[in-house]
């Protein structure tokens, strides 16, 4: 599968892998072993003396590259000061924007989205927004200077897929910057999906670590995107309303009357 | 003896503590790879933290990554 690059930075894998949710850090590590990511996200809390291990160990032996999330952020002001913490802890200037609206949906809240992205850019991020599958704000994102665009399938960890198929497509065919498909993949067809629409990436995190077997699901992942990839590239056949034949149509033998 | 709100709890730290000495208080060992610090909702580069004394009442968050993400 051919890599893709994001901010002039290249990377052999499509999938990108959130951390959250794994029940504890060696299933983090199977599991970015399985799916071959090489990116994945952290998010930014208060330090808890009692935690065990060091997740930013376990991704740098996984070869990851850690990109820094907002989570939890719900205005423009607060996910600044995150990604700033971010850049501070973790010696990166990318970050994963998230500015939610709405603590049941966690949709993203688009005004304070854009704002944010603004703001960051200005300060020298690399911003890599998580933004609601709406083909205009991902444009008014990509016109702020944002290195990728990244809309929802469907909501955070509701395994529901891509649910507006038709805005994935729009932004797709719209975007000069990578767009990659976060959050709502339920399963490997979802997966391929996003990327025989032709999405360049995919980043999922709860399909995987919520999981029965995180790591076979993590391989599945990998799979699936590539799968997609290589369909994509190789050109699907145009849907029928009728059969058309694959066996010639002369030379058929006469046997009955 | 200031007060100072570390990550959400009120402490007591000695005359003269700077944000140094909050960073261990928070439960970081040797060089706090991996973290950063807010005071009062503004961060604070790593290399001021030794410089910085804090006042009674002043908010500290200390930070580090953890698992998340979708």
């Amino acid at each position: 599968m051919a890599g893709f690059e994001i901010a002039g930075r290249t990377f052999g894998s499509r999938l990108i892998i959130g951390t959250g949710g794994f029940r504890n850090l060696e299933t983090v590590r199977t599991a970015v072993e399985a799916s071959g990511a090489e990116v994945a996200t952290v998010a930014m809390r208060r330090v808890d003396p009692s935690a065990r291990g060091s997740l930013l160990e376990v991704l740098t032996d996984c070869g990851c590259f850690v990109l820094p999330n907002t989570a939890g952020c719900f205005t423009a002001r607060d996910a600044v000061t995150t990604a700033k913490l971010a850049r501070e802890a973790l010696e990166t200037d990318w970050v994963k924007l998230e500015v939610i609206g709405d603590d049941r949906t966690l949709l993203p809240d688009a005004s304070e989205l854009l704002e944010a992205a603004e703001t960051l850019v200005a300060h020298g991020f690399t911003v890599l927004p998580y933004t609601n599958d709406d083909p205009v704000l991902a444009q008014r994102l990509e016109d702020a200077g944002c290195a990728a665009v990244m809309p929802l399938g469907s909501p955070i960890g509701s395994g529901m897929g891509i649910l507006n198929a038709y805005n994935l497509r729009l932004i797709v065919e719209q975007s000069r910057v990578p767009v990659i498909l976060d959050a709502g993949i339920g399963t490997a067809s979802d997966a391929a999906l996003a990327m025989e629409s032709g999405a360049d990436g995919v980043l999922l995190a709860s399909a995987i670590s919520r999981a029965q077997d995180p790591a076979a699901m993590a391989a599945a992942m990998r799979k699936a995107v590539e799968a997609g990839f290589e369909a994509r590239s190789a050109g699907r056949i145009p849907r029928r309303l009728y059969a058309q034949a694959s066996s010639p149509e002369e030379g058929v033998a006469e046997l009955s009357g | 003896m200031p007060a100072v709100t570390l990550n959400g709890e009120e402490r007591r730290l000695p005359d003269g503590a700077t944000v140094a000495d909050a960073v261990r208080a928070s439960g970081i060992e040797g060089e706090a790879r991996g973290v950063a610090v807010a005071v009062d909702g503004e961060v604070l580069p790593r290399g001021e933290w030794r410089a910085t004394a804090l006042d009674e009442g002043r908010r500290v968050e200390v930070l580090h990554a953890v698992q998340g993400g979708c």
